[in-house]
C-alpha cells in the first residue's frame, strides 16, 4: 500500500485539516482528530483520502470529519462522520456501513471483581450457553414473519414486550430503542430471510461479550449518575449488531444508489460512495429500511442483555435486581439520523453519518435522557479484549464542531491477514489468562485476528477526543471474561 | 499451474484476486476464491445444485452481484459450494449452476464469516493472459 503524501495542515495539537484545494471536487475541507503520534501510521494507507474523497458529496456541511480511531474503510472511512443538508444533500449507505446500528451496550451491576473472580469460568460458559454466538449461530427467539415486521418497526420495545429486559431499559437506549420511519416494505425478502434465524444472536468477527472490571474513575460525579461507584465494580458490555439482516439491506440498496448516482448525475471519486439525494425516493427507502436494521440490531442488543441477567442470576443465585444489573447506556456506531444542528448561528436539518463514530450529545440537550440531562449523553467505547473500555459522555463542543459525534472504539492496526500470520488464536488464550483475562470463542483460529496487536490502543483514542474536547473521560475498565463469536 | 485466484489483505477485511482465460472462468474462479474463505472447499461434496440467474447494470457489477448472490444462499439457507458451471454471461447478465452442499456442522469448518462483496477498489482487466478481478469482501 502506497503512503498517502498529502497536506495536513495543523490546526492545534489534536485537530488536523485536509485543505478544500486538496483536490479538485471537495466542496468542504477534511478534519482528523489526532495526536501527532498518530500521524505516521495514518498515513500508511490512503485513509486520509477517503476523509478527502466523502467530502465531494453533495450537501456536506461543515468538515468530512475522521475520528481518531479511523481506519480504511468502504467508500467513507471507519471512524468517519459526515453531515449533509437535508434540502440539497445526499444519504450514502457507505457512510453507514454494512453492520447498521453496530453498536455497545453496557450494564452495570452492584458485584465487585472479589465477588466475581472466583466465578468467572461459570458465568463465561453460562453466558456461551445462553447467547447464541459463532457464524451460522441461530437465534433462541422464534420470529415469524410477522414478528418481523413488528420487530423492524418496534425496535427494543418489541423485546421488552415478550419479556426481555425492563421498560427502563429503553429510556436509556439511543432514540429509545427505536429509530422512528422504519418501513418493512422498503426491506427485500432476502433480507428477512437473512435476518429471521439470526434475531438474538452475537454473531462472529469483532463483535463480543466481556465482563470487566472498573480500573479508574476519571469523574465521579458524573460515573455515580451512572451508577459507577467504585473502582473493582463489575460491568457488562455487549457489543453486536443487525447481523446479516443488516448487510443484505446496505447491499440491496447501494444497488439501487449506483442507478441512482447516474440518474442525479453526481460526480464521484468512489463508486462505494454511491449516494441519493436524502429527498428522493431512493434516499427515502433507503432511510426506511436502515431504520428497520438499525431496530433489529436494537431488539438483538436487547435480548442479549436479557439473556446477560440470567446468566448472571443462574449461577450467582440472585435476581438481576439484588445484582444491581441495570443499563448504562446503549448507542449506535454506524447510524445515519436526521439532526437538527446550528450551522452558522442558525438551526438546520442535517443527515448526520456516523460510521464507526459515537453520538456525542451535551448536558440539556432535549434527545440526552432524562437520567442523563445534567452531565450529558453517554459515549461507550470499547477497546480490544487486551486492553481496557472507555466510558465518556458528550459535551457542547462536540455538538458545536462534529455535529455532536465522537469515537467509536479502538480502530484496527493490522489486517485480519497480517494479524493471523503473526499471532497464534492459542497463543492469545494463553496471554491474555496469564493476566487474569479469559476467553471462550466460537473459534480459537479468529482470534488471533482481534488480538491486542491488531488494534489500536483505545486509550490513546480516548485522549485525543477528551483533550479536543469533543468528549469527557469517566471512567475505565478492563476485561475480566471475553466471549467472542 | 496456472493461477486461479489468491487471497490480498485489507486491514478492515479481506479481498480476493481471481483470474481466467475467459470472463466465465474468472467469475467461477472468484466464486471459487469466495468459498475457500468460508471453508475448506474439499470438505464439501456435490449433493445438491441450484440454478441461478444473476443480473446487474455492467459487467463489474455483475461480478459483485454474482459473490452477493452466493453469500446470501449461505448466510440464509447454509449453502456452501464448491463447483459453478456459468453457462451463459453476457455484459449484465450470467446463468449458473452450482454445485454443494448444506452445512454440516460436524463435517465442514467455516473459516470466516463472508457478509458481502463490495464495490470498494474494485477492480475487472483484461490482459495479454486473459482476465483479472479484484474485490474486497465485508466480514
Amino acid at each position: 500500500m502506497t503512503r498517502w503524501q498529502g497536506q495536513l495542515i495543523k490546526i492545534d495539537d489534536y485537530r488536523w485539516k485536509i485543505p478544500e484545494t486538496y483536490k479538485t471536487g471537495m466542496r468542504v475541507p477534511g478534519l482528523i482528530y489526532a495526536s501527532k503520534e498518530m500521524l505516521e501510521s495514518l498515513r500508511e494507507e490512503q485513509t486520509p483520502e477517503q476523509v478527502a474523497n466523502v467530502a465531494f458529496l453533495p450537501g456536506i456541511v461543515g468538515y468530512s470529519f475522521a475520528m481518531p480511531d479511523i481506519h480504511w474503510g468502504y467508500g467513507f472511512p471507519i471512524g468517519g462522520v459526515a453531515a449533509m443538508d437535508i434540502k440539497d444533500g445526499v444519504v450514502s449507505p457507505g457512510g453507514v456501513g454494512y453492520d447498521i446500528n453496530c453498536g455497545v451496550r453496557l450494564l452495570c451491576t452492584s458485584l465487585s471483581e472479589a465477588e466475581v473472580r472466583p466465578r468467572i469460568n461459570e458465568l463465561i460458559n453460562q453466558l456461551f450457553l445462553n447467547v447464541p454466538s459463532g457464524l451460522g449461530s441461530e437465534g433462541k427467539i422464534k420470529v415469524s414473519q410477522k414478528e418481523m415486521n413488528q420487530l423492524m418497526v418496534e425496535g427494543a420495545l418489541w423485546a421488552v414486550k415478550r419479556g426481555l429486559g425492563l421498560e427502563e431499559d429503553l429510556d436509556v437506549t439511543e432514540e429509545g430503542g427505536c429509530l422512528s420511519g422504519a418501513d418493512p416494505s422498503k426491506v427485500s425478502d432476502k433480507a428477512v430471510k437473512r435476518g429471521m434465524p439470526q434475531a438474538g444472536t452475537l454473531g462472529s468477527g469483532n463483535h463480543f461479550l466481556e465482563i470487566q472490571v472498573v480500573k479508574e474513575i476519571f469523574d465521579s460525579h458524573i460515573a455515580s449518575v451512572m451508577g459507577i461507584t467504585n473502582i473493582g465494580q463489575v460491568l457488562v458490555l455487549i457489543h453486536t449488531g443487525s447481523r446479516g439482516f443488516g448487510h443484505q439491506i446496505c447491499t440491496d440498496h447501494l444497488r439501487v444508489m449506483e442507478q441512482a448516482v447516474l440518474k442525479y448525475g453526481i460526480k464521484l471519486p468512489d463508486r462505494q460512495l454511491a449516494c441519493a439525494p436524502i429527498e428522493s425516493k431512493e434516499g427515502q427507502d433507503y432511510l426506511a429500511a436502515m431504520a428497520c436494521a438499525a431496530n433489529y440490531a436494537w431488539v438483538n442488543r436487547q435480548c442479549i442483555a436479557h439473556w446477560v441477567r440470567e446468566s448472571f442470576s443462574e449461577i450467582l443465585g440472585k435476581s438481576p435486581e439484588k445484582l444491581g444489573m441495570r443499563q448504562i447506556y446503549d448507542v449506535a456506531h454506524n447510524i445515519a439520523k436526521i439532526e437538527e444542528h446550528a450551522i452558522n448561528g442558525r438551526n438546520v436539518k442535517v443527515c448526520v453519518h456516523r460510521k464507526g463514530a459515537t453520538r456525542a450529545f451535551p448536558a440539556g440537550h432535549k434527545d440526552t435522557p432524562k437520567r442523563y440531562k445534567e452531565v450529558g449523553q453517554p459515549v461507550l467505547v470499547p477497546g480490544d479484549m487486551g486492553r481496557c473500555s472507555f466510558v465518556a459522555v458528550g459535551t457542547e463542543k462536540a455538538m458545536k464542531e462534529s455535529f455532536g459525534s465522537t469515537c467509536h472504539g479502538a480502530g484496527r492496526l493490522l489486517s485480519r491477514g497480517a494479524a493471523k500470520r503473526a499471532i497464534r488464536g492459542a497463543d492469545v488464550i494463553r496471554e491474555l489468562e496469564g493476566r487474569g483475562i479469559i476467553v471462550k470463542a466460537e473459534s480459537v483460529s479468529a482470534l488471533a485476528e482481534e488480538a491486542s496487536q491488531a488494534y489500536k490502543d483505545v486509550t490513546q483514542v480516548i485522549d485525543v477526543v477528551h483533550q479536543a474536547g469533543i468528549s469527557r473521560k469517566v471512567a475505565m475498565a478492563v476485561p475480566m471474561g471475553v466471549i467472542k463469536g | 499451474m496456472k493461477k486461479t485466484f489468491e487471497i490480498l489483505d485489507h486491514t478492515a477485511d479481506i479481498g480476493i484476486i481471481a483470474y481466467g482465460a475467459d470472463v466465465k472462468e474468472l467469475f467461477s474462479n472468484a466464486a471459487l476464491a469466495l468459498f475457500s474463505l468460508i471453508t475448506e472447499p474439499e470438505s464439501v461434496e456435490e449433493k445438491l445444485h441450484l440454478d441461478l440467474e444473476v443480473s446487474s447494470e455492467d459487467r463489474d457489477s455483475l461480478l459483485v452481484e454474482w459473490l452477493n448472490e452466493l453469500i446470501y444462499f449461505f448466510d440464509a439457507n447454509h449453502i456452501l459450494f464448491n463447483r459453478f458451471d456459468i453457462e451463459s454471461l453476457t455484459h449484465n447478465e450470467l446463468t449458473a449452476t452450482c454445485h454443494g452442499e448444506g452445512f454440516d456442522p460436524l463435517k465442514h469448518k467455516i473459516k470466516t464469516g463472508v457478509k458481502a462483496a463490495t464495490y470498494h477498489m474494485l477492480k475487472l482487466d483484461k490482459n495479454s493472459d486473459g482476465y483479472k478481478a479484484q474485490i474486497i469482501l465485508d466480514i
